[in-house]
């Protein structure tokens, strides 16, 4: 990357110190232009988002969309955290979140472990299992997928989601696979010599080294989890078992007259988006994308 | 049995023992998981597809090929695989302009990260709260308690009627390619950029030796280059289009002609709890994308470690 960087910081170089011609100066006010475009349209439908969440109920009504509010009115955030139930929609998807993220490394990587370093028939069997399975596509199976988790007795709780989240992320295990077959068997060999036991050296030896492949797993899944709304509306239909998505989903109907109240919630759930992008924008390019390196 | 005991746990001790309990510990969750929830219900689902059966199984026969027929010849469930012909296309529109994009933001741009960031961020972005956006933006209001949306005060400003624009069955659906388009673009954008700055920059010295100008540089450099992925992102978009969801559930619920195949499995399964139906209906889906990834496999098996799909993305923006 850094290199790509600098030939084209030569190009610069070299560009101008020739001269600039028409065509050129033509070509980049182009690229700009384009670049400028894909931004409004970025913005555009936030923008009308942002000024209405600070607008009261009278105000919205009366002014236009693209009218400053007169001050900045904090009640709708209020409403909507606390009456709307976005803040126990947070606390439920936060706490989803960590078991779901700690459950699907654990077992990804004892998968991956067992299926990547032994070579039993067992473990070869296991891998074919789990290669057939990525052919399945998640959406088309919920109809029969729901009657399993009724009947073991989980549904309408917080260990629905989780259950599926840690027990269907076949892609986590993948990646896993994919990035143990890289590194050598030489460590662990060296350990066995050493006498070191099997869980041993998953624990001290394996799980330290998969901290890149952990990494892009544990923002994709954060990502996924955080943005997922078929599951939590499917298996947890209650009113007081909201997340994040279903909760937003839910002002639909009582606050259909409101808008300025589903604005601020639409702003609240954002945030914690918006904040981990900001911070970690370099490891989510490469996490989201090398993550759908895959098959 | 003292003895033999001990030898058990001699035995254990040993790396043949341990690899076994070691296989037998580590993979017991994750199997049970895979049997519980993909092989049961993979099961399951053919099963039921030959079967009138409700959400709870009880009192269910045996229909043969009725499901299917029903399918297939029903025009309410099969035909709204139409629609994914909207989606289909728009994914086209959407690789053409991300590839602009991305060549764009790879070329000397100031501000490049803000540019990339600012386009990328939607796909970050919860889909509940980007249906709610839109129904704002596309919103018709009536001026009493509801408002009217961006767009159509625009529109009014320039002097010009407003557009029921999600409800109207002839532009609803364009509308909700357009919002896809601007949820899922800054992934391939992403994407794309990288492909492109994996090209050697050797290439781009020679070419630049030889005098080639941004266009030349494009079609003989970067294109070659970065081929087989838009090829690959291409037949994906299949599964994308057929396996369209979130939106259009939340944004129109299906109305006004912008149901999709799979709010239609949905609807028969939960809501009209006819299991058997929604089942064959899943088959069908199943098929398709199975289809469609072994097309995949065939064509791109070579170096599929640094081919990017899209299949994560389309689990993660409509399931996952």
């Amino acid at each position: 990357m850094a290199s790509v960087t600098d030939t084209q910081g030569g190009h610069k170089i070299k560009k101008r110190r020739r001269h600039y011609s028409p065509a050129q100066i033509l070509v980049s006010f182009l690229k700009y232009l384009v670049l400028i475009i894909g931004c409004i349209m970025v913005f555009l439908p936030m923008v009308v988002i942002i000024l209405g969440a600070f607008k009261e109920h009278k105000e919205f009504l009366s002014t236009g969309v693209f009218e400053l509010p007169e001050k900045l009115y904090l009640g709708n955030f209020k409403e909507a955290f606390y009456k709307g139930d976005v803040s126990l929609g947070l606390k439920n998807t936060f706490i989803i979140l960590i078991v779901s993220c700690i459950g699907t490394i654990l077992t990804g990587t004892m998968t991956a472990f067992v299926v990547q370093r032994f070579d039993s028939l067992l473990s070869r069997t296991v891998k074919a299992a789990f290669l057939v399975a990525t052919l399945l596509p998640n959406i088309s199976m919920q109809v029969t997928v729901f009657q399993i988790v009724d009947k073991i007795g989980v549904y309408d709780s917080l260990w629905a989601p989780i259950i599926l989240y840690v027990g269907t992320d076949i892609i986590s295990i993948y990646i896993f696979i994919q990035f143990l077959s890289q590194i050598s068997t030489s460590l662990d060999e060296s350990a066995i010599v050493d006498g070191a036991s099997y869980p041993r050296i998953y624990f001290s030896i394996i799980l330290p080294l998969l901290r890149p492949a952990i990494a892009t797993v544990l923002i994709i899944k954060m990502v996924g989890i955080y943005n997922d709304f078929y599951t939590a509306n499917l298996y947890m239909p209650s009113n007081d078992l909201p997340v994040i998505s279903t909760a937003l989903y839910r002002f639909i109907g009582p606050y259909g007259a409101k808008w300025e109240i589903i604005m601020a919630g639409i702003i609240i759930a954002i945030l914690p988006t918006l904040i981990i992008f900001l911070c970690l924008q370099k490891y989510i390019y490469s996490g989201l994308v090398s993550g759908s390196v895959k098959e | 049995m003292q003895k033999k005991k001990r030898s058990f746990w001699q035995w254990l001790k040993t790396y043949e023992g341990q690899k076994i309990l070691t296989t037998i510990l580590f993979l017991l969750v994750p199997v049970t998981c895979l049997i519980l929830f993909t092989v049961i219900p993979a099961g399951n689902m053919v099963l039921f597809s030959f079967q009138e059966r409700d959400r709870y199984g009880l009192d269910a026969k045996w229909v043969g090929l009725e499901n299917y027929k029903t399918v297939f010849s029903n025009p309410d469930y099969f035909m709204t695989f139409k629609n994914s012909i909207y989606y289909l296309i728009g994914s086209f529109a959407q690789q053409a302009l991300a590839l602009l994009l991305a060549s764009i933001l790879c070329s000397k741009i100031k501000l490049r990260n803000f540019f990339k960031g600012v386009l990328f961020f939607p796909y970050m972005m919860n889909g509940v709260a980007v249906s709610l956006i839109f129904m704002r933006f596309f919103a018709l209001g009536d001026g009493i308690v509801t408002q009217t949306g961006t767009v159509n005060t625009i529109l009014q400003q320039l002097g010009m009627d407003p557009v029921k624009f999600l409800s109207d069955p002839s532009i609803a659906n364009y509308c909700l390619v357009f919002i896809s388009i601007w949820r899922y673009i800054g992934f391939d954008i992403v994407m794309y950029i990288g492909a492109i700055q994996s090209i050697s920059s050797d290439i781009y010295e020679a070419a630049d030796l030889d005098g080639a100008n941004g266009w030349q540089r494009f079609r003989y450099i970067v294109f070659p280059s970065i081929k087989p992925i838009i090829s690959l992102q291409l037949i994906l978009a299949i599964k994308g289009a057929v396996s369209v969801f979130e939106i259009p559930y939340i944004i129109t619920e299906g109305k006004f002609g912008t149901s999709t195949f799979v709010i239609k499995t949905h609807e028969t399964g939960m809501v009209f709890q006819k299991v058997g139906l929604a089942s064959a209906m899943a088959v069908v889906l199943l098929i398709i994308i199975i289809i469609v990834t072994l097309i995949q496999k065939h064509f791109f098996k070579e170096s599929d470690e640094d081919k990017p799909s899209k299949k994560k993305k389309a689990q993660n923006g409509e399931v996952a």
